[in-house]
């Protein structure tokens, strides 16, 4: 790509665009952090950013290496238990859109983040879990972010972390599910949707300059391109200042010493 | 009452080898040089829950302090691996492992549900997630009132709580502030509790009137070790060494790495060594 932005950038922008000001959105570390700040720094200035520490309504100046860093408090309106904000906060209906991300989706948007093999002979061992499977079923709608590579886009996950459209169809409300679920899926290469019935994710926006055979060779089953497909409109200068000055804000904040 | 006691003292005298321990924190407050404490004394076969185990037991697992760990999240975060904790579960060194691995929300739920008193939790949770597959300890029970169904999993018991807090007064009533995670809910479902402090004060006032206190007679120990959650953070005290979480985990890939680095700082140290970390913010 000879373009002035990187894939992961391009990603980045595209999750944050796909957030409103109108959200109440329970961030992940990495990626769904990143694209949550942006757009609060850009189009979306009162949206609630609500990590898993308890820190709500929180607004860091740098991006947190980890779900708990002091950052996120010291700039948050309150800061709860972790046990208030499992309970209250995200089992009581409280938020619009959770970020995830993983090592392994598939066309279903069912995500893996404990292993690959098998799970009591695993050939990696990946963190586990953490807060992503209630994270998947309560809030109201799920983002992902994650890299679009043939390993991580599987026909068949090994392990399922957290629900995304189960089997597909209905299935998700079988599991006595009534939140939607994924919605979107951004990746460095495209913008992936459920298709409203069969819930496969489909492709419904290219980034720009890349091809759809970029993202055949990226994915691990037959991937299927909306009739309406779209290119991304590629990131605004404005976009990536606000992006390169909070993560070279955080580089130096987390290369210091204690 | 608690007593304030030395480091090497409460833990001589309240943590025993195959207790079921909870160090808590969550990321904030993590009790480390407890955790150095509990390597120095040599403790074997404990049961380790932790929400996310951190390098604190990644460092006590690659010590052999460790049978069981209880979970939910493994990872160095923003980081990667814990490699300690990988390589006594994944090829038993240096002692085999078991694991009993949770949702976040479900092990907040049981430290709750522990600090109640109650024999499980209930919440709604687990729904299409694999890990009720291979967790006998996850199951589902129907709400009596309105059929609905709901997962259950056993509260969590134990027989020691670790934490770390900002500020203890002298008769061991202790103030934690900022992300407060389950450290309240561990000590209230623990038999007995080691707290170890950055400031032993005259009195913890002022503070507001919803403070997260625990009584000092819901304490066993005060200890006073200033930096003692360091590379973790105490807010108001010191920032979180996120450089040092970084360089972990090039010290933990290797077994003699490892060994070396808690030879040097762990072994041939006391927690004195933690206050160089101690910084009160102005």
């Amino acid at each position: 790509m000879s373009a002035n932005y990187t894939p992961a950038e391009m990603m980045t922008v595209a999750a944050a665009r796909a957030l409103t000001n109108d959200d109440v959105c329970f961030v992940g570390i990495g990626a769904p952090s990143a694209a949550c700040n942006l757009a609060r720094l850009t189009h979306a200035p009162d949206i609630v950013l609500i990590y898993e520490s308890g820190t709500i309504e929180t607004k860091p100046n740098i991006l947190p290496l980890s779900i708990g860093d002091g950052e996120l408090c010291e700039t948050a309106l309150v800061t709860v238990s972790v046990p208030e904000m499992f309970r209250y906060w995200l089992q009581g209906g409280r938020i619009t859109t959770g970020f995830l991300g993983g090592a392994q989706i598939d066309k279903f948007a069912n995500l893996n983040t404990t292993v690959v093999g098998p799970y009591e002979k695993p050939e990696v061992r990946l963190p586990g879990g953490g807060g992503a499977p209630e994270i998947a079923t309560s809030c109201g709608q799920i983002f992902i972010t994650m890299s679009h590579k043939k390993r991580a886009f599987v026909e068949k996950i090994d392990f399922v972390t957290s629900l995304g459209h189960g089997l597909g169809g209905d299935d998700r409300a079988k599991h006595g599910v009534t939140t939607k679920g994924p919605t979107k899926v951004l990746t460095d290469l495209c913008i992936l949707e459920p298709d409203p019935k069969s819930k496969e994710l489909t492709v419904v926006s290219l980034h720009p300059g890349v091809t759809r055979e970029q993202v055949i060779e990226s994915t691990g089953w037959p991937i299927k391109f909306s009739d309406k497909l779209a290119e991304t409109p590629a990131p605004t200068a404005a976009e990536l200042k606000v992006l390169r000055d909070i993560q070279a804000r955080t580089k130096a904040a987390h290369g210091e010493a204690a | 009452m608690a007593a304030i006691l030395s480091l090497a003292e409460a833990v001589e005298e309240h943590l025993r080898d195959g207790d079921i321990i909870a160090m808590e924190g969550f990321t904030h407050l993590i009790p480390f040089a407890a955790g150095h404490e509990i390597i120095r004394q040599g403790r074997k076969r404990l049961t380790l829950i932790r929400m996310t185990p951190d390098l604190i037991y990644d460092q006590m697992i690659g010590m052999g302090c460790g049978e069981k760990v209880v979970f939910s999240w493994g990872g160095n975060p923003g980081v990667g691996s814990l490699h300690r904790f990988r390589d006594a579960h994944e090829n038993g060194w240096p002692n085999k492992i078991s694991i009993e691995e949770h949702s976040h929300a479900a092990m907040a739920n049981a430290f709750d549900a522990g600090a109640a008193g109650l024999p499980f939790a209930a919440f709604r949770g687990y729904r299409g997630a694999e890990l009720k597959r291979v967790n006998p300890n996850i199951k589902e029970i129907t709400c009596p009132f309105t059929g609905e169904k709901l997962a259950a999993v056993p509260a969590i018991k134990l027989d020691v709580a670790v934490v770390h807090a900002q500020k203890a007064d002298r008769k061991g009533n202790v103030l934690f502030e900022g992300i407060v995670g389950v450290q309240k809910q561990a000590v209230l479902a623990a038999k007995r509790s080691i707290v170890t402090v950055e400031e032993v004060v005259d009195t913890l006032a002022p503070h507001s009137p919803n403070a997260v206190i625990l009584p000092g007679w819901t304490v066993s120990a005060v200890v006073h070790v200033p930096g003692g959650a360091h590379p973790s953070y105490a807010h108001g005290y010191y920032k979180r060494d996120n450089a040092f979480y970084k360089k972990w985990d090039a010290i933990s890939r290797d077994r003699d790495s490892f060994r070396a680095w808690i030879g040097e700082h762990v072994l041939r140290k006391g927690p004195d060594a933690f206050a160089v970390h101690a910084k009160k913010a102005a």
